[in-house]
Formats: C-alpha cells, structure tokens, sequence
C-alpha cells in the first residue's frame, strides 16, 4: 500500500494518519452496530445507553480527519493517487459517521421496543439481517486495509440478500401489526431498525465504490449485469418476474 | 518484499556517510602529523583504531535488514543467516503471528495468520485490517513504547465466529519490530454459548410435543381409561411425538457439532462425485417409497474441492431428503455436478432441484436460520425439525462455499452448492 514514497516524510506520515484514523473509525462503527444490535435483541437499555454515549468518536474522528485533509490538500498540494487517496478519506469517514448514526439510532429505539415482548423470530431475522450487513461492512473495510478491487465484484451482490431480508422481515411485521394493534408502536420501531441496519448496508456499498475509485481511478459501472446470479441467494428463475 | 527492499535503501546512506566521515578523519590526522612530527604514532594508531571501528559499524549495518517476508530463498541475503531461524520460528508457531514494524505495517505474517485473517500480506497496515477498539489502542501502546498491556480479547465474527486472546511483544528496540500473537480461543467460548444456545432450542422446541404427550397420558388416566381404539390412537401420537424429539435431539446434537469445530482441516480434499452417489444410495429407497425419482447429471471427471467428505455428505443428504420431501408432488428431483462460472469465479456447483410447489420469495432469504418453518404444520407432517438447512448453510460457510437458493412458485426449487476454485495455497 505504502509502495512509493514522498520526498517529504512527514507527509507520508500525514496519508499514513489518516488511513489509520478511518480504521479506528471503521471498527467503533462495527462495534456500535454490533452492540446495537445486541442491545436490541436482549433489550438491554444501559448497553444502549453506552452506544449512544459512544457515538461522539466517531464525529469527533470524522471532523478531525476533515481538517487534517484541507490541511494536506492546502499544504501539500496533491495530485492523482495522493489526492484521490485524501478524497476518499473524507468521503468514507463520513459514510462511516453515517453508520454510526445509524448505530446510535436503533440503541435508542431498545427503550421502546423492550416495553413489549416481541416474537422472538422477529429478533432472529433481525439479527440474521445484521449479520449480513455486518459482514458486508466488515468486508468492505478489510478490502481497504488490502486494497483488493478485485473482490469488489462479489461484495456489492450482498447488498440484494440484505434487501431480501429487509423485505422479508417488513411482511414480517406488519402481520404482527395486523394480528395486534397494540404491536404497532413496538413494531414500528423495529421496521426502523430493520430500516437501519439496510441502510448501513448502503453505506458499506457506497465506502467499497470509493475505495475502488481510490485503487484505480475508475468509478464502479453503476448497474452490474442483470444476469449476474447473486451469492447465497436467492435469484429468481429464468423468466420470472 | 516492501519492506525489505525499504530496509535497504536506508543502509545505503548509512554507508556512504560513513566513508566520508572517515576519510575526512583520515585527512585531519594525516595534516595533523605533518604539522607536529611529535604525534606521528600516536596518529597512526588513532586512525588504526578509527578504521577498524567503521569496518565493525558498516558490517553491522549490512545486517539490519529487516524480515524478509516469506519469498522465496534465493532472494535472501547470503551474510543474515538469523533470519533464518527466525523465519521458521514464526513459521513453526501455530497460533496466528504477525511481525509489524514501528509504522504499524506488517512484515511478516506466518501461515497461520495468513489463512486466519484473509488480507494481511506484508506491507498491510496493521491499524486497517484489526479495527477492533481494544486491538487498536494495544497496538498504539506498543508503537509507542508503553510495555506490558494485558492481552486483550479480540473476536472475528464473518465467516465464522472465532475469538482469539491477542498480546504484543517487543521483538528488537533497535529495529522498532513488535510481533502481535493470536491465542485462540473460540473453542472454550463456543462451548459455553452452545450450552446456552441448546438449551434454549431445546427448551423450546422440545416443550411441544412434551405437551401434547402428558396431555395423552391424562386423557389415558383418566377419561379414555377403558377405551381401547382412543387409546390404541393416542398410543399411536404419542409415539409420532417421542420419535420428533428423538429427531430434534439428533439433528440439535449434530448441529452443535459443526458448529464446534469452525476451522477445516487445511489440504483435506474430498470429491464430490462418489460423495452424490453415496447420497443417492442411501435416500434412493425413500424416495422411491415417497414416489419420486432421483435423475442425475453428473459431469465426467474429478470434482475434487477442499473439505471434510463426512460433512459434505451431511450437506447433500439434507439437501436431497428436503427435496424428496417437499417436493414430492413433482415427483422427479435432478442432481447435477457442473464446472460453472458464477460472479466471475469458476468453481463446481453441484446442484439439487425438486419439480415441487417453490417456495415463496419472501421466506428465502431465512430458511437458512433455525427453526424457521415456511409452514409449521406440513413440515411436521414431514417429520422436519427446522434445522436441516441451518446445518447446510453453516457447513457450507466453513467451507468457503456459498449456497445458492432459486425457486418459482409451480415449478420447483433448486438449491446449489457452489465450490470457488482456491488459489492455490502457498
């Protein structure tokens, strides 16, 4: 990653800075969604009160890595790799804030959702849909630490299983707000979290398109082939739909 | 090779500084001595003694060149036999190693480590691929030279949950080499959560037909007490019930049991050919009993992929007794074994399709999870627990395959297992 070097060694250390300062803010992201996640599906409440407590990293990192870029950018003047590489910086740290906002946004629905016992396969898919996302997350992040673009293709197909199962956990819900209209409020909140956690999985998608813009200079083609048959899942037949 | 080739571009200076230094020396003494003919020897034995110092220096500079990562032999450097041995050291440790320098980049990662954490090749920052809180603020300890940090925990959830103790440990101060050390311990861990997790499952899934037992044998006691049909039918339910937790148990048990051991054996192969027929061998009789017949596509040749045979049986039997059960209105299932390429990566699919009914998109995504029942009622019927598909899945994981689930409303279901060619493993 570090292959060529600047005459100015402070300014390696300056790219260096902010490649590392992203990677702590990628595992507090993955962190928070994880926790709560968990929070949710345990109705912990001081766990989620944690989370949100913890979210202030994440800004502070993100506005810290916004400043030390203009600072780089003003001062160093960068060109090709080196500016992409800055660029991408800003852009992912704040894919990743995103994330974290998410994260914090469900911690604080536990509250609401604890006050009523919910079945417990709606925590079952949910916990499956954030094992997804997380995955999705997780891969995307090691896939910036290795900048292997090669593994890019496989990785945005994921994002159709998440949207499958947000989709399947959404005709999930709203039956149980028809069976019970006292379900409604609870039930709500889970939809946004379901909600929630498909976003964070946009969001991952969004990070491993700037990543390979970073690697390679190229925007990803925005729509991969229809035919391309996604992992794991869940393609209809030839010739439905 | 970055790092080495780093190291070295930093001795060079080193070098040449070195010899101007010493030249210069060299010239003050000689017009030292020209000036005062008094310090002619003791001169001469300062310069000896000058020389002799640069030569020890310049050897020992030659041999800071770092690790040199795991490429092959003739590259190395014939004057640094020790990192030799400390090669095969890091080689000989079976726990995940990592050797990083004082920039958090990594120099070297020992077999294990590189087929624990897929990305970590030399020159990977160490800070982007362990992102972990805990992991991070270990590593920063040790950069920047605060000692002795308790080891932290730190677990890797995708594909497979594994959890590792991880300490760090000051290799060389000169050099600035620290050596991250991955203890794992996911097998103590995971025996803890699956005692919780089999107790839950079993709690709840086994309370049903628990129920409806002890309601028999009141009804048995008390009303029904003389009579002999009621009694030869609830005879017969309860008997349906035991045998369902008889199932239940087995299927709980061998689902613990795949997910106790995560890690496949490296370099076990197994081929996927005798394996189908062995699978067909052994449901044929029920499916022929069922009405359903078993046509089979099998591609010429070998179809060897890493992995466990037993488990893989286990993966196929499921996967065809599913399809003789839920789709035996088509009354025809096909097995299939095929090169494909799928997502850009060429692999074997074997594949199982039933001509039944399909399953309905929106329960696709979560067949895969527990005891989810698409319809509770005729998966009893079927003498279906809900976890057939959830030990395929977490088979399938662990071999580094995926399962692909495509299915149509009326025309049938079809369910591949789809094995990527491995690079070839150094």
């Amino acid at each position: 990653m570090v292959a060529q070097q600047h005459i100015v060694r402070a300014y390696d250390e300056e790219l260096k800075f902010l490649s590392a300062r992203i990677g702590a803010m990628g595992g507090h992201a993955e962190r928070m969604v994880e926790r709560a996640v968990q929070a949710l599906v345990t109705s912990d409440t001081a766990l989620a009160q944690r989370i949100i407590v913890d979210d202030k990293m994440l800004d502070d990192a993100q506005r810290e890595i916004d400043e030390k870029a203009i600072i780089i950018i003003a001062r160093r003047q960068p060109l090709a790799h080196d500016l992409r590489e800055i660029i991408g910086s800003i852009r992912i740290s704040s894919d990743l804030e995103r994330i974290g906002d998410l994260g914090k946004n469900i911690a604080k629905r536990v509250v609401a959702v604890s006050e009523a016992r919910q079945p417990l396969r709606v925590f079952r898919g949910m916990e499956a849909l954030s094992g997804l996302a997380l995955a999705q997350l997780k891969e995307v992040l090691d896939i910036f630490a290795s900048r292997s673009v090669d593994r890019i293709a496989s990785l945005r197909d994921r994002d159709d299983q998440i949207d499958q199962m947000y989709t399947s956990l959404f005709r999930e819900l709203l039956t149980y707000m028809m069976e019970d209209p006292r379900n409604i409020a609870p039930c709500t909140h889970l939809l946004f979290c379901a909600k929630n956690i498909e976003r964070i999985g946009d969001h991952a998608t969004n990070i491993a398109e700037t990543v390979y813009y970073t690697a390679t200079g190229r925007q990803l083609p925005a729509e991969r082939p229809k035919d391309d048959l996604s992992h794991d899942v869940i393609a209809p037949m030839a010739g439905s739909q | 090779m970055a790092a080495e080739g780093l190291e070295r571009r930093q001795d060079r200076p080193s070098h040449l500084s070195m010899l101007a230094i010493l030249i210069v020396a060299l010239l003050a003494i000689a017009v030292l001595c020209a000036l005062q003919p008094v310090l002619l020897w003791p001169g001469l034995g300062f310069a000896l003694a000058l020389i002799v110092v640069a030569l020890v220096t310049s050897g020992r500079a030659a041999e800071r060149i770092a690790l040199p990562d795991s490429g092959p032999w003739s590259r190395q450097d014939v004057q640094t036999p020790p990192s030799f041995s400390q090669l095969d050291l890091a080689r000989a440790v079976a726990d995940p190693l990592i050797v990083f320098d004082r920039n958090g980049v990594v120099v070297h990662a020992n077999p294990a480590a590189l087929s624990a954490f897929d990305p970590v090749t030399p020159g990977t920052m160490l800070q982007l691929r362990f992102r972990a809180p805990e992991l991070q603020s270990l590593v920063e300890h040790a950069l920047n030279g605060t000692d002795d940090r308790e080891p932290v925990d730190y677990a890797e959830r995708f594909p497979v949950e594994r959890m590792y103790r991880v300490s760090v440990a000051r290799l060389d101060t000169t050099r600035g080499l620290f050596a991250l050390i991955f203890r794992d311990h996911s097998e103590a861990r995971r025996i803890d959560r699956m005692r919780a997790d089999f107790i839950a499952n079993a709690s709840h899934e086994l309370r049903t037909p628990l129920a409806s037992i002890s309601g028999f044998i009141e009804t048995l006691r008390g009303p029904a007490r003389n009579d002999a049909a009621a009694r030869d039918r609830f005879l017969g339910i309860m008997q349906d019930q035991t045998g369902r937790m008889a199932r239940l148990i087995d299927d709980l048990l061998s689902l613990s049991r795949v997910e106790m051991k995560p890690m496949l054996k490296p370099g076990e192969t197994a081929d996927l050919r005798p394996i189908l027929e062995a699978v067909i061998a052994t449901i044929g009789p029920r499916a022929k009993e069922a009405g359903v017949t078993i046509e089979t596509d099998l591609e010429e040749g070998e179809a060897k992929v890493l992995g466990d045979r037993d488990e893989l049986f286990q993966v196929f039997e499921n996967l065809l007794e599913n399809a003789c059960k839920y789709g035996r209105s088509g009354k025809q299932v096909d097995i299939g074994l095929h090169r494909i390429t799928d997502g850009g990566q060429t692999g074997i699919a074997a594949s199982v399709r039933d001509h039944g009914q399909g399953i309905p998109a929106e329960h696709i995504p979560r067949i895969t999870e527990r005891f989810y029942r698409i319809d509770a009622e005729a998966s009893r019927n079927q003498k279906g627990t809900g976890l057939g598909l959830a030990i395929v899945k977490h088979i399938v994981t662990r071999h580094n395959a995926r399962l692909l689930i495509r299915s149509k409303i009326g025309e049938g279901t079809e369910f591949t297992v789809f094995f990527p060619d491995q690079p070839a493993m150094s």
